[in-house]
């Protein structure tokens, strides 16, 4: 009787290493071997979540000069250059994986690559500011502790310190909405309206319901991804509903009421039309986001022209100095 | 961290923010020592706190506009030192002139012709070139002041110099890397520097013959030959000749009549303020 040979079934060499790494719940680093998918699902997702963050100064941003005391213009000013800060890490990790960040640049700017659609809503009154960085940043946490655990290196530990600074962005927004809710009744009233036209689009934040999301299954399998769109936005409105009730504003949401059985907040479903009309560039203010961006980089390009010159005449005038 | 801590009231060492004190000199003993002119000192704070304000806030004006993200950071930084600086000197104006104002009354509760900052900085933003040309003006002014103010006999003034020096040595390090840069990049980036010079050479004589801070230790001439001396080493490091693109002097600054430390102001400063005091005005009884 002959013995059967025994074969190793499944992958072998580099691509087996990598999902045992996966498996272990290691990291994947740069120099590591990876499947072409893995890297540009990482690619795309890290340059949109830079992007977010760049784009997602503007909408806050445009209060920094209008800031009703010299303390909430030094909190918004600080968290504006924090988000600067964020998209130059996150930019930084997929330049790990072989992006460039010029090209990623030139992708948003001509709409190839795409941005959260929560900063195409505009800024109204300086009560955004405060409900920007309770519901915003508290949505961001939210999808972005989990992503601390993600499968790859660089990408993670950036989100590591994104996230300790988000945290401070929402209690910074949640302080500004308590002190403006024991103000005047204009001032609750413009708490109230901010709170009603940003819940929803913070709900979409998460992006489309489960069922309705290509993407997900494969970067979960990846460990890219560690929860489902609707397992955070869940976990966003269970976090929310108390915020709320403390503060004293009513979130606009008639079916939004506790379910013992679930252990659970139920809630209604975002308009996901609407989601999709402002993804695909049809939001009250994509084009006005994208101009901005477009003008800074444009209007900018003979000062990095001019830091290049003077580097590589700097190079040419230390090899000179050396060879002579 | 657990969200609950959001709006759990009891445990407030944890805040940089949010604690509710709006004194940033809380803790400070702030009595003015005795054979100071508080006077004097009042209104030294004030202009140099309002240098600081209007020049924070032409900086805010570059959020989301600058030419390359680390400028983003690096002038966010810079216009957040100087606010920082601002509220501090609003604070010991407030003490100094009896009148225990807060930072936003001065801030906020001002029109134009109560600001005495240097005309200079409140000249509309411009390009790239002007901001940092500017920044590197004012900043190497500013530094030359706050040195000697060290050293300055109102001790709370002296500490606030000294946590100003750490700040200012770096943005005349930023502003001088970015004028070397730009004199030595291209034919366009040295025009524009040019340009820039230019534009702001006939404002120098207002800071060179300051004497805000000379009764409080920062004599007249020497921040002037300092502040020169500190210029015309970037200046030449950028490939311009001195003598061309600065005044050598007091004297020989072509000054452009007035002060704005005497409330002389450019047409710019109306609507500077108009914008950074609106919501303030708006809503006079709220809390913000």
């Amino acid at each position: 009787m002959n013995t059967p040979t025994v074969t190793p079934s499944g992958p072998q060499g580099p691509e087996a290493t990598f999902e045992d790494t996966i498996a272990r719940d290691q990291r994947v680093e740069p120099r590591d071997w990876m499947p072409d998918g893995y890297r540009t699902t990482l690619i795309r997702q890290i340059a949109q979540h830079a992007h977010s963050e760049i784009i997602g100064m503007q909408p806050e941003g445009e209060w920094i000069t209008r800031a009703p005391s010299l303390r909430r213009k030094a909190i918004l000013f600080a968290k504006v250059q924090d988000e600067a800060g964020h998209g130059l890490y996150l930019y930084s990790a997929a330049e790990t994986l072989g992006a460039d960040r010029t090209d990623m640049t030139a992708r948003l700017i001509d709409g190839r690559q795409k941005y959260s659609s929560i900063f195409n809503y505009p800024t109204e009154t300086f009560a955004d500011v405060g409900v920007i960085g309770w519901f915003v940043d508290g949505a961001a946490i939210c999808n972005q502790v989990p992503l601390c655990r993600t499968s790859y290196g660089p990408y993670g530990r950036a989100m590591v310190r994104v996230c300790k600074e988000e945290s401070f962005h929402q209690r910074q927004g949640y302080e500004l909405l308590l002190t403006m809710m024991g103000g005047t009744d204009e001032q609750r009233e413009m708490v109230q309206d901010a709170v009603n036209r940003w819940w929803w689009p913070s709900l979409m934040m998460f992006g489309p319901p489960d069922a309705d999301s290509p993407n997900s299954a494969r970067s979960m399998a990846w460990k890219i991804k560690r929860h489902s769109n609707d397992e955070l936005r869940q976990r966003f409105v269970d976090m929310t509903v108390p915020q709320a009730q403390k503060l004293g504003v009513t979130l606009p949401d008639p079916g939004l009421r506790w379910n013992e059985e679930r252990g659970h907040h139920d809630f209604g479903a975002p308009d996901w039309d609407e989601l999709k009309r402002v993804v695909s560039g049809d939001g009250p203010c994509n084009a006005e986001r994208i101009a901005r961006r477009r003008a800074a980089h444009e209007e900018g390009a003979w000062v990095r022209e001019a830091a290049s010159a003077h580097a590589s005449k700097r190079a040419t005038r230390v090899r000179e100095g050396a060879a002579a | 961290m657990s969200h609950e801590d959001l709006y759990v009231d009891h445990d407030n060492a944890q805040w940089a923010f949010g604690t509710g004190f709006t004194d940033p000199l809380h803790g400070v003993d702030q009595r003015v020592p005795d054979g100071i002119d508080a006077g004097d000192l009042a209104a030294c704070c004030l202009a140099l706190g309002d240098d600081a304000l209007v020049s924070a806030q032409r900086l805010a004006e570059w959020c989301t506009r600058a030419p390359e993200l680390e400028e983003e950071l690096a002038l966010a930084n810079i216009g957040l030192d100087l606010l920082g600086q601002a509220r501090l000197l609003y604070a010991r104006t407030g003490r100094a002139d009896g009148t225990g104002r807060g930072e936003d009354a001065y801030a906020y509760f001002r029109d134009p012709d109560g600001f005495r900052n240097l005309r200079l900085a409140e000249l509309p933003g411009g390009d790239f070139a002007f901001t940092i040309t500017r920044l590197l003006v004012l900043s190497v002014w500013r530094l030359a002041v706050f040195e000697e103010l060290t050293s300055a006999p109102d001790p709370v003034l002296a500490a606030i110099a000294a946590k100003s020096v750490k700040e200012l040595s770096y943005h005349c390090h930023y502003a001088a890397v970015w004028t070397v840069r730009l004199g030595d990049g291209t034919p366009e980036s040295r025009d524009r520097l040019r340009t820039a010079l230019s534009d702001v050479a006939p404002w120098l004589g207002e800071p060179l013959t300051d004497q805000t801070a000379a009764g409080l230790g920062a004599e007249s001439a020497v921040v002037a030959d300092r502040t020169l001396r500190h210029l015309a080493d970037v200046v030449v490091r950028a490939g311009f000749d001195p003598s061309e693109v600065l005044p050598l002097g007091p004297a020989s600054a072509p000054a452009i009549p007035g002060s704005g430390r005497d409330g002389d102001r450019t047409e710019h400063l109306a609507p500077l303020l108009t914008e950074l005091q609106s919501i303030a005005r708006a809503h006079p009884q709220a809390q913000w």
